[in-house]
């Protein structure tokens, strides 16, 4: 059982090194444009957020698989022809902004509007109201949420097994048809997922209890 | 090079979409039913158990929320009968994973929607002389609901989207009738073109009809 898991643990391995590697871009990614996008919703004019509003309900209302295989085969016909790899990045980040710009939207809107308005007072930019009053205010919402949103990216990264991205979940599948073993592979590959996804909840939860101490 | 696009062969398979989408509908639906009773019980368990149960559900629940529905899909499909040497067929296995899935997420729901319920309210029913189960039933059972109800419409939306993993097991859902047209025809820009707004429409609808309900049900509600 040990000799088994440890002469199949290299396959796991590498494949847990690029399912990490599609969640840091896709953590990155999303993280940029869904602040972005949350601060259009709580700024933007109407112009602005109704297209956001559309985006985000479309992107958040499809299943993730779908959201996938659509990008996957439609980008091609708008002209995109894209390898396995980047168009399950978009999908994945383009999902995972949507959620991202919801938190920060609320993260930003729970702020008191009277902290922006005492910045306009003494003469600070809409720029630097935002990086010196909003958002060290607004980061102690947003973080937790966030980093527990982190577990779903992980999560969903097991999706791009499905257009042949060989990440942790394909890389199980892989060695189970070399094996006929599935039970024990499945359970290995679950337990190096569960270690990620663990971690990261505990995380959360600390910096729950970390920024609890201001109560409104 | 122009790509002409030709919905015939999406007509023409049409069926295998719309029985796919009523199956898609169905599983989530017996899923969450399956799931709330889980998802109730060990919430009881929960609040009623010692250290061992209460250790128990917590695992239960950290090893679901953990681990990607994929793979879970996977190993109750795949991994449970090769060892137990027994099969069964791809919808009852995926209504087993999405109904253990959702369960996890519902213990936290109901365990929530228990402690919101007033200790008075209890109290009360006690000094009328309710027997337990007679609280339980009339009392704690009833406010709880109102309460979860906005959870539990979430958690179904949420799980309708999720019977798309469904296709991996070759259950005849709306996602594997999309890859079936694609297969068989090529056409997969047509057939995607049509069913993600399907899904959009379907889960869109659905999520409207769920809150008129929580209107409807709402706790506090002005007559």
């Amino acid at each position: 059982m040990i000799d088994f898991a440890l002469r199949t643990l290299p396959f796991l391995w590498d494949g847990l090194l690029v399912t990490l590697h599609v969640s840091a871009v896709v953590l990155v990614v999303s993280l940029v444009l869904g602040v972005a996008a949350g601060v259009g919703f709580a700024y933007g004019p109407l112009w602005v957020r109704a297209p956001l509003r559309l985006c985000s309900d479309v992107l958040r209302g499809t299943p993730l698989l779908v959201l996938i295989f659509c990008v996957y085969y439609l980008l091609p016909f708008a002209g995109l022809n894209l390898q396995p790899f980047p168009a399950a990045v978009i999908a994945l980040s383009a999902f995972k902004a949507a959620h991202v710009a919801e938190i920060a939207r609320g993260a930003i809107s729970s702020i008191a509007p009277g902290q922006s308005d005492a910045g306009k007072a003494i003469g600070l930019t809409f720029a630097q109201r935002l990086a010196w009053v909003v958002f060290p205010q607004a980061l102690r919402r947003f973080l937790p949420p966030w980093v527990n949103s982190v577990t779903d990216t992980v999560k969903g990264s097991s999706l791009v097994s499905l257009v042949g991205i060989v990440d942790l979940m394909l890389a199980a599948q892989q060695v189970i048809g070399r094996t006929y073993e599935p039970l024990p592979v499945y359970v290995l590959a679950a337990l190096m997922y569960f270690a990620i996804n663990y971690a990261l909840s505990v995380a959360s939860r600390r910096l729950e209890a970390r920024f609890a101490y201001i109560r409104e | 090079m122009e790509y002409h696009l030709n919905f015939n062969f999406v007509w023409k398979y049409a069926d295998k979409l719309w029985w796919g989408l009523a199956l898609s509908v169905q599983l989530a639906f017996v899923s969450i039913l399956i799931g709330c009773v889980i998802g109730l019980a060990l919430a009881l368990a929960h609040s009623g158990g010692n250290r061992w149960t209460r250790g128990a559900v917590a695992a239960y629940v950290e090893f679901v929320r953990n681990v990607p529905l994929l793979l879970l899909v996977y190993l109750v499909f795949y991994g449970i009968p090769s060892a137990g040497g027994f099969a069964y067929d791809a919808t009852t296995s995926f209504v087993a994973t999405l109904a253990i899935y959702s369960g996890a997420y519902l213990v936290e729901v109901f365990r929530a929607g228990l402690d919101a319920v007033p200790r008075g309210v209890i109290d009360a029913g006690k000094a009328i002389g309710l027997t337990p189960w007679q609280r339980f039933v009339d009392l704690r059972l009833p406010i709880m609901l109102r309460v979860v109800l906005p959870s539990l419409s979430n958690a179904f939306i949420s799980l309708f989207k999720d019977t798309s993993l469904a296709s991996v097991i070759a259950v005849p859902e709306l996602t594997y009738g999309a890859n079936w047209i694609k297969t068989n025809t090529f056409r997969q820009v047509e057939v995607w073109l049509v069913v993600w707004p399907i899904y959009l429409v379907t889960g869109w609808a659905i999520l409207a009809a769920l809150r008129q309900l929580e209107r409807r049900f709402s706790l506090g509600r002005r007559r």
